[in-house]
């Protein structure tokens, strides 16, 4: 039985990652999982300097998922390549790093310094974070900027690019697409959903930016449906996420079309449902019989 | 070293209107620390988020923790529910807990406010030092009063005059003219606030003990941070996580 998966050349032991955000850079959860056990550590959000983030509140808890507007607080690149890159080559996982910036030099600048550093597989730009005013977003709204980040980004990465797209658009095949033509090695979706809390009984919002990213199993329907349009709609891999919190959820964007997924909000609910995931993937194959996990991938029976 | 996992619920009962004081049969009672808290998750699988809830008592044997906490919404109202032998699933024990050796031969105040105080509770059982414990409640449910009293001199301030000083813990402090080297608190954001004045007044020290709004509990999601007078060594910006690098904190080293 084979559990690989390869993206853009680059392999994986196995499907399961951390959405970016939710894991740190892997320190604080090395406590309860084993990270080698791991297809790919997906890191925080790093820019070229340190970003202190948002006020607080900064999370908040919704029917069946939660808000964050944490607004990438970072320690930035220099930290970042001081401390986390040393921490992350300790173990036997791939490691892809998000990027983040507020100006295309800004991403420019991160990707340059990531060149330098052969153990990270990947780079995974960060054009969807709803929580920022400037950069982030603005790139992963309009096709046309989109299609411009990525192709200035791409220009300056020694690693493969994955581009991680936002589901706050009316078509999201139509970024995908652009993306995929303007070099993007593979996408990761879906980023949080922007929703609102209001505390009826105090009469402000719940986080102090208003608004925030929704995750959690509640937008698990909305995930697989975009991830299902987008596989159909380019030929780069697709890391799928979006309240995954057991295997089946796994293997059900697998099916829909991903190459990969990721586990985000479901770590805090349960700190080793990434190492469960992996065995219940393992358990699912032998129980139907699928020799590689590769033939999971877009299997759904139209 | 953190851990989840489901333990069980050892006794319950209603402390106060809407506070429950509820025992838990846990290996985690080994090794927890005044000042620590643990993540309380619910059965109820649309409320994903734990709820950070402070060690309020370890027994004797180490075999159990105590948790007092305020029915604040629906997760801890599912809680107050629990009865003996049904199981709860907790993440523990985390923070960095009280610096109780720092009080070692030192006239000390340790002050609780509301929900606030049930931490203070196993700080004063711990703590060798002169303790002065300053408690402030809303009214004459002084829930706690009497396991502080085995353990120093008790002093209370209700907001409605009901028991002791009207008015809250500064207020006490003032009306029995008290006075201390260091103080341990815990409490809402005014009264930290009001004591991260006087301590800077005084020129004492002051750990106070603070909460935010969490999601993992273990400083992987940037949650629950505080503004830092000083760039903070994990951030590199003037944050700190509450989860991890508190909740205790220097009260000059926090901007609040």
């Amino acid at each position: 039985m084979n559990m690989q998966t390869t993206l853009a050349g680059v392999t994986f032991k196995n499907p399961v990652m951390t959405a970016s955000g939710t894991f740190g850079s892997g320190m604080e959860y090395a406590e309860f999982v084993d990270l080698n056990k791991l297809g790919a550590v997906v890191t925080k959000g790093v820019a070229n300097v340190p970003w202190p983030g948002n006020p607080t509140p900064r999370v908040a808890e919704v029917y069946g998922g939660m808000l964050n507007a944490i607004g990438l607080q970072n320690p930035g690149i220099d930290v970042f390549m001081e401390r986390d890159i040393p921490f992350l080559k300790q173990y036997d996982t791939g490691i892809i790093v998000n990027v983040c910036g507020k100006t295309v030099e800004d991403y420019v600048a991160v990707v340059e310094r990531l060149g330098e550093e052969s153990a990270v597989s990947m780079l995974e730009i960060n054009v969807s974070c709803p929580n920022v005013k400037e950069g982030a977003i603005a790139f992963g709204q309009k096709a046309d900027a989109l299609f411009d980040i990525t192709r200035e980004v791409k220009k300056y990465a020694k690693q493969p690019i994955i581009m991680k797209l936002s589901p706050n658009v009316t078509d999201i095949t139509e970024m995908a697409r652009a993306a995929e033509a303007a070099g993007a090695d593979a996408l990761s979706l879906i980023n949080t959903l922007t929703g609102m809390k209001i505390d009826v009984h105090k009469r402000t919002f719940a986080l102090a930016n208003k608004t925030g990213g929704m995750s959690g199993p509640a937008i698990k329907p909305i995930a697989v449906r975009m991830v299902y349009q987008t596989a159909k709609a380019v030929k780069i891999p697709i890391i799928g996420m979006g309240g995954i919190s057991n295997a089946e959820d796994a293997i059900e964007f697998i099916l829909a079309g991903a190459s990969a997924i990721s586990v985000g909000a479901m770590n805090f609910v349960n700190p080793y449902c990434t190492m469960e995931i992996v065995q219940g993937i393992e358990d699912y194959m032998r129980r139907y019989n699928v020799e590689n996990l590769t033939d999971l991938i877009g299997a759904v029976q139209e | 070293m953190k851990e989840k996992h489901t333990a069980r619920v050892l006794s319950q009962k209603e402390a106060a209107p809407m506070i429950f004081d509820m025992w838990i049969e846990t290996e985690l009672a080994k090794q927890a620390l005044p000042g620590q808290f643990i993540c309380v998750y619910t059965k109820d699988k649309s409320a994903l988020l734990p709820r950070p809830i402070s060690i309020c008592e370890v027994n004797e044997d180490k075999t159990a923790l105590r948790i007092v906490y305020r029915i604040a919404g629906q997760g801890t109202k599912e809680f107050s529910s629990y009865q003996a032998g049904d199981s709860i699933a907790i993440l523990g024990t985390l923070g960095n807990g009280f610096p109780k050796d720092k009080a070692v031969g030192k006239k000390v105040f340790l002050m609780g406010g509301g929900i606030g105080v049930p931490p203070i509770l196993q700080l004063a059982k711990e703590m060798d030092a002169e303790k002065q414990i300053i408690v402030g409640y809303r009214d004459g449910n002084l829930f706690l009063k009497e396991d502080l009293d085995k353990y120093g001199r008790v002093y209370v301030a209700t907001e409605d005059g009901s028991v002791g000083t009207k008015g809250n813990v500064m207020d006490a402090i003032a009306a029995e003219a008290l006075e201390a080297d260091m103080i341990f608190a815990c409490g809402p954001m005014p009264m930290l606030r009001a004591i991260k004045r006087y301590a800077e007044d005084k020129g004492i020290d002051a750990y106070i003990s603070l909460e935010e709004h969490m999601a993992c509990g273990v400083g992987a999601c940037l949650g629950c941070v505080v503004k830092t007078s000083e760039v903070d060594h994990h951030s590199h910006v003037h944050n700190a996580r509450i989860c991890t690098d508190g909740p205790v904190f220097e009260a000059k080293e926090v901007d609040i």
